[in-house]
């Protein structure tokens, strides 16, 4: 027995119309965005795994430790810009993380809300929009024209970048240990010192840790501050202090203008170390998070 | 076995006597240059504030004091750990202030020779020692133009799509998608550029434009997708029980609410391309020109000052560090427009929402 | 003034209220009972405290003690104070910003706010266990242990025993004695605050202040704590704060009670009612407010 008004009102099947259209068109279009980013991503890790892992893996070992043959000769070879980037990369390090957990925990433990602090804080994000150009013509200038091309003027062209992103990562893994930890330790008598050192910061330290990495990978991927600073040895240079040093994206730089096909393809090599490089810390990075998550 | 003090005490060990090795293994291995003094120097500091901070933090045995003695001996260690917090964290204005200092100093020279011309005039001739910036500002801003244009809409739609429209289980993969391209190094993307995309498209603004795109998109994709996760679930819910479709609920829901953070997350991605030196001086085609067609050839800021310092005069270094000046204070500013505009939306969302 | 105030309470039998309360268990008073408690040792003496937060004086004249080897308990409405008071026997209240007092505190005659007292030795001396349970992120051990570092212990089997020592003082030895190098974060509830109650008790401490210890644990996890508090009485001397006044008269010699108050100017504030042995408080209070209270007509 159906009632014909009622069976009409009740049909609750989608109806045919432009707001629908327009919905699903749109949903196309979005979804083509996320096409529209793949794709270059996609080519470039094609070609550099491609052209890369041509000369990094055919030549393994002797890629990563060869002095740099001269531009026109082919042949493997960026032992020097490996060890270059290693080593000004983690002197930079060794700069900028302890500076910028200190700092840090000035900004969070000390500091607060206070007009320093605020000031402190505010700079800092200044400093992350510096371009990496600037620091690497500033260092030149204070330091370089001094002290002439070495890679410690790279270290710290690269650690006056690194300081900001790491006084920022660092001060936000502070800022989420409870205050109870805290008052627990001041009330067994510990002094505010080593109420940060012995609590605090072990209670941080995976977020630390983590941020700090992935300020590395950025340092180790970055170019023109070494440009002013290093020079551009083309054997290896054990020493940050004597002599000029290279670093793999200096000689990805380097390479890419060059016309010679063997540069070129050094230049692949180089990039695809310097991918896996970046992207083995940023993985490690993301393991200490994972690990810490865990346990909690 | 490993309690915290423990493992302290060791680090400061190992830092301490890998810092005395290096400065012994530097002391000896080569020459006598200044800076392998000054890095003598500096690791014998390092080792002895390490060694030093070391005897501070281990525990001494406090003898019994009486339960009514409530003198406590000073607390030299907290005051001296508060001091090279504080130190730390002055260490960052004494950067930009030194940066903003020397680098004005050293371009003083040029603009004393040019005047107000350094930032007018197209003529930059090294053997004339005439320095004009302007196809280089053109440039920088040209590039940044097209880099914006092309990265918005990709950006802004895939945060979108991430956020609103992809089914759960490709979040993650595709938030991992957008890391990865951020990481990979710009140096990387320039080689792409100069060996793979040049030779179909030459060396122009546009060639550039597109590199600095695929280079600023995860930026902004991330701070985008952070804005529009802000919105109210009750607004959108509000837009769904009316009847809406996703896309009216996106324009009537988290559009409006996210204006601000986006406009804020566009702006510190132009930020970004304008002082991205790389990618911009291997594909922009080196030859300074003011020109409006997006296929010719021209030149940018980061990208002059990149290829020209190797063989340039003093005054041609100062003119450069002018240019890097002057790069300086246009990307501070749009830093700071846009970290505002980003703050002030934030903050709306938290005020409302609740 | 605070001297005579015990002695009046013993001897006066006039009372201004009519029958004890229903809700609270009857306690008779028995006179050699109060005569004993009030003549223990004194440990702190409170003259006329004022708390201030910057300008706003948010506790006004309060003047107390607490005698050694007894349970004290603060009992009252919320905000009217006894939090801030309880954190001004230790100095916590150092820690906030603005925070200072005026009155004395005197700690075995000693002046707590003197001017070379350092809030570090007073704390040292004095334990606290919070609201919430806070455990370090570390290993059980570790957390026991961290208090007796700090005075310079590093011997392991010294340390070996103190842990012991204080686990079995809080009752948790056996729970946990194969685990001592599991993470304190895995425990319950009521495990934590027994370990906090263990990692202030380590460093052997004259007083403990706990400030409402219970608040965050279930019945049974309570009950636990209360018994644990009974037997820690005899080593040291407690205060404790607590909204729940059965718990107050089940377990402390001496209770006071505060409430808030508003001024003439509309400020609030807190301030203490009224100091007694507990059974006279339950009983017999001399406030009508205080009688109010316990018999639950607010609170």
């Amino acid at each position: 027995m159906t009632i014909p008004e009622l069976s009409t009102s009740l049909d609750l099947r989608a109806r045919p119309s432009w707001r629908r259209t327009k919905n699903t068109i749109m949903t196309v279009l979005l979804a083509s965005t996320v096409v529209a980013i793949a794709i270059p991503l996609v080519l470039v890790m094609i070609s550099v795994f491609a052209k890369g892992g041509k000369i990094l893996f055919a030549h393994f070992p002797a890629f990563l430790t060869a002095s740099i043959p001269p531009t026109r000769v082919a042949g493997p070879g960026m032992g020097p810009a490996v060890l270059g980037t290693l080593m000004t990369t983690g002197m930079a390090t060794l700069i900028a993380v302890p500076l910028g957990v200190l700092g840090a925990i000035y900004l969070n433990e000390y500091g607060g809300q206070s007009r320093f602090a605020r000031t402190v804080r505010f700079m800092s994000m200044v400093m992350t929009g510096v371009p990496s150009i600037v620091m690497g013509l500033f260092i030149y200038v204070v330091w370089t024209l001094h002290f002439r091309l070495q890679g410690f003027g790279g270290s710290l062209a690269l650690a006056c970048l690194m300081l900001p992103v790491v006084i920022n990562a660092a001060e936000q893994m502070l800022r989420l240990v409870p205050n109870g930890l805290r008052e627990a330790s001041y009330a067994l008598g510990a002094t505010k010192a080593r109420t940060i050192v012995t609590v605090v910061l072990p209670a941080a330290m995976s977020g630390i840790v983590s941020g700090s990495l992935l300020a590395i990978a950025r340092a180790a991927g970055e170019t023109a501050p070494l440009l002013f600073t290093i020079g551009a040895a083309r054997v290896v240079n054990t020493s940050l202090f004597h002599g000029e040093s290279t670093a793999l994206s200096a000689r990805i730089f380097e390479n890419a203008k060059e016309a010679v096909v063997a540069a070129q393809d050094r230049g692949w090599g180089a990039a695809l170390a310097l991918v896996l490089l970046t992207f083995a810390l940023t993985v490690i990075a993301r393991v200490v998070t994972a690990i810490a998550t865990r346990k909690r | 076995m490993n309690q915290t003090t423990d493992r302290l005490r060791l680090a400061y060990f190992a830092l301490a006597t890998l810092v005395v090795v290096f400065a012994v293994y530097n002391a000896f291995a080569q020459g006598d240059h200044l800076g392998g003094d000054i890095g003598l120097a500096a690791s014998s500091l390092g080792a002895a504030i390490a060694w030093f901070v070391h005897r501070r933090l281990a525990a001494k045995h406090v003898p019994a004091r009486s339960l009514t003695d409530l003198r406590g001996d000073g607390h030299v260690d907290d005051k001296l750990f508060k001091l090279l917090a504080v130190g730390a964290a002055t260490l960052v204005l004494l950067i930009l202030g030194l940066i903003a200092v020397t680098m004005t100093n050293r371009a003083l020279p040029v603009l004393r020779t040019m005047g107000i011309k350094f930032f007018t005039s197209s003529t930059w001739s090294e053997h004339d020692g005439v320095f004009g910036a302007l196809p280089y500002i053109w440039g920088t801003i040209y590039t940044s133009a097209i880099a914006i244009v092309i990265a918005v809409p990709i950006s802004l739609g895939v945060a979108l799509y991430i956020t609103q429209i992809a089914p759960v289980r490709l979040k993650k993969p595709l938030v991992y998608l957008i890391d990865l391209l951020a990481v990979v190094p710009s140096v990387v993307f320039g080689l792409w550029g100069v060996l793979a995309l040049a030779p179909h498209l030459g060396r122009s603004f546009l060639t550039a434009g597109i590199i600095l795109a695929i280079m600023i998109t995860p930026i902004i994709t991330s701070l985008a997708r952070e804005v529009i996760e802000t919105t109210a679930q009750a607004d959108k819910e509000a837009a769904y029980a009316l009847g809406a479709t996703r896309w009216e609920m996106i324009t009537a829901a988290v559009l409006p609410h996210s204006k601000g953070g986006l406009v804020g997350a566009v702006m510190l991605g132009l930020g970004r391309a304008m002082g991205e030196t790389i990618a911009a001086a291997l594909v922009i085609g080196s030859s300074p020109q003011i020109a409006l067609s997006p296929f010719k050839s021209g030149d940018s800021m980061p990208a002059v000052i990149a290829n020209q310092w190797g063989e340039a005069s003093d005054l041609q270094k100062s003119a450069l560090i002018a240019l890097a000046v002057t790069l300086f204070v246009m990307t501070i500013v749009v830093n700071l427009v846009a970290s505002r505009i980003v703050q002030r939306s934030l903050a709306k969302s938290r005020g409302v929402g609740g | 003034m605070v001297a005579d105030r015990p002695a009046e309470s013993a001897t006066t039998s006039a009372s201004t209220t009519s029958k004890p309360p229903s809700n609270v268990p009857a306690m008779p008073v028995r006179p050699s009972m109060v005569d004993g408690l009030m003549t223990a040792p004194i440990v702190y003496t409170v003259e006329h405290l004022d708390v201030y937060y910057g300008a706003y004086k948010a506790v006004r004249n309060v003047s107390m003690e607490v005698r050694k080897n007894q349970i004290t308990a603060f009992i009252g409405p919320s905000g009217c104070g006894k939090t801030t008071v309880l954190r001004c026997l230790n100095r916590m209240n150092d820690l906030i910003p603005g925070a200072r007092i005026e009155g004395k505190v005197n700690y075995h005659g000693v002046d707590l706010y003197g001017a070379d007292v350092s809030a570090t030795e007073v704390r040292r001396r004095i334990g606290m266990v919070f609201q919430k349970p806070n455990p370090f992120p570390k290993s059980i051990y570790d957390n026991i242990a961290y208090g007796p570092r700090i005075n310079g212990i590093t011997d392991r089997s010294k340390l070996d025993e103190i842990v012991e020592k204080s686990l079995r003082g809080a009752a948790l030895w056996d729970e946990v004695k194969d685990r001592l190098k599991a993470s304190a974060l895995g425990m319950s509830g009521g495990q934590q605050q027994r370990l906090c109650i263990a990692r202030t008790i380590a460093v052997e401490p004259e007083v403990v202040l706990m400030d409402e210890p219970c608040s965050s644990l279930d019945p049974i996890a309570t009950a636990r704590v209360e018994e644990l508090m009974r037997e820690l009485k005899q080593k040291y001397t407690i205060v404790i704060v607590t909204h729940n006044m059965q718990q107050a008269a089940r377990t402390s010699d001496c209770t006071a009670f505060f409430t808030a108050e508003l001024d003439k100017a509309g400020q609030r504030f807190g301030q203490l009612v009224e100091f007694d042995v507990t059974a006279k408080i339950f009983s017999n209070p001399k406030d009508e407010r205080t009688e109010n209270y316990i018999t639950g007509r607010f609170g």
